[in-house]
């Protein structure tokens, strides 16, 4: 079963790379002053290619209690 | 989930890590963990957490034993599967993981490797190969392909490199993969085979340097470099199924050779029992 998840962004671990969001099937990421933002919050389907890639684990999805 | 497993098997305290933003290692270090937890969590197998001992040796990839939440000890430069030896002959019954880089374990602990893949001693090294001495200031590594650049190489390796997984094929080693950073679910399944096998296993892991290997070589930043894995490593079902002119330039990913040789510290233990026998008589 599939429940709600949430993308959560780990501020001190991220040294802006840029691989999530070059990698982001949506483009919904964007760097910004060297740190990863969620740019397009509605448009993030939650596939976890983010997560995949990031090597620094400052981006995840978490499941959202109901 | 991996955040949850980040905080399980890391040592969140000392994250971030020291490694340079697009470096491949931290990928590579979590792919080892997942591997390690998916193996834990399976009925199938009665592991615990202490049934695994990460040795690393010197180098960039080598922080990874002070990251990673298990029994660790980071030893001297190349002499990791030198220390790995001596704690799977203590108690054999060990997962013995070790985590080196292309420098330490091909240059600098060269013989150790090939010997323990001779004896086929049952450790598990994952080699984090990013064709560079890192940690050093970018010199070339026995892995740095011919006529690339690095700051000992500044008109082009001369060198041809080694491949590590076909030379620990060569010097006998009963188990040899290739994986890289792209493909990383495919490298957590066959490192996860890799610590599973019972002789010496060997997995080649491409990681990527943005800021030596790919700064010197113009491959641009980590995101170009991780696309060219995509592009150039091959997983080996769709390897098999490319023409010869398709994989030129290309590399297979996936198990490269394996044999269910007899394991090292097993035949020693025969020689062990076989002695008291007879001194009892």
């Amino acid at each position: 079963m599939i429940g709600r998840r949430k993308l959560v962004i780990e501020d001190k671990w991220c040294k802006g790379c840029g691989i999530c969001a070059a990698f982001c099937p949506k483009q919904v990421l964007e760097i910004k002053k060297e740190k990863v933002r969620l740019k397009e919050p509605e448009g993030c389907i939650q596939c976890g290619q983010c997560e995949l890639r990031c090597p620094d684990y400052a981006i995840y999805l978490v499941n959202v209690e109901e | 989930m991996p955040s949850d497993l980040i905080h399980e098997y890391m040592r969140i305290d000392h994250l971030p890590q020291i490694w340079c933003p697009g470096c491949g290692n931290g990928v590579i270090m979590r792919d080892v963990a997942v591997a390690i937890q998916e193996l834990i969590d399976d009925q199938e197998y009665d592991f615990d957490r202490d049934d695994f001992v990460i040795v690393s040796g010197i180098g960039c990839s080598s922080r990874a034993a002070g990251y990673l939440d298990f029994n660790s000890i980071h030893t001297t430069h190349g002499r990791a599967i030198a220390f790995a030896t001596g704690i799977k002959f203590a108690n054999p019954k060990l997962n013995v993981i070790v985590l080196t880089g292309d420098g330490d374990c091909s240059a600098i602990g060269g013989n150790h490797l090939i010997h323990a893949a001779r004896r086929n001693l049952g450790l598990t090294v994952i080699c984090f190969n990013n064709d560079i001495y890192g940690m050093t200031g970018g010199q070339y590594s026995p892995t740095t392909p011919n006529g690339d650049k690095a700051t000992t190489a500044p008109y082009g390796n001369v060198d041809r490199p080694f491949d590590i997984a076909n030379l620990a094929t060569g010097a006998g080693a009963s188990f040899s993969a290739r994986g890289d950073v792209f493909h990383a679910r495919e490298t957590t399944e066959i490192i996860k085979k890799a610590i599973l096998h019972k002789g010496f296993s060997l997995v080649d892991v491409y990681s990527v340097c943005p800021t030596y290997y790919g700064r010197k070589n113009k491959k641009g930043d980590a995101v170009e470099m991780l696309k060219w894995q995509r592009d150039n490593l091959i997983p080996t079902a769709r390897y098999y199924n490319m023409s010869e002119e398709d994989r030129a330039g290309k590399k297979q990913i996936g198990i490269l050779s394996f044999n269910d040789y007899p394991e090292y510290t097993e035949e020693y233990a025969k020689i062990i029992s076989a002695c008291r026998k007879k001194a009892k008589k």
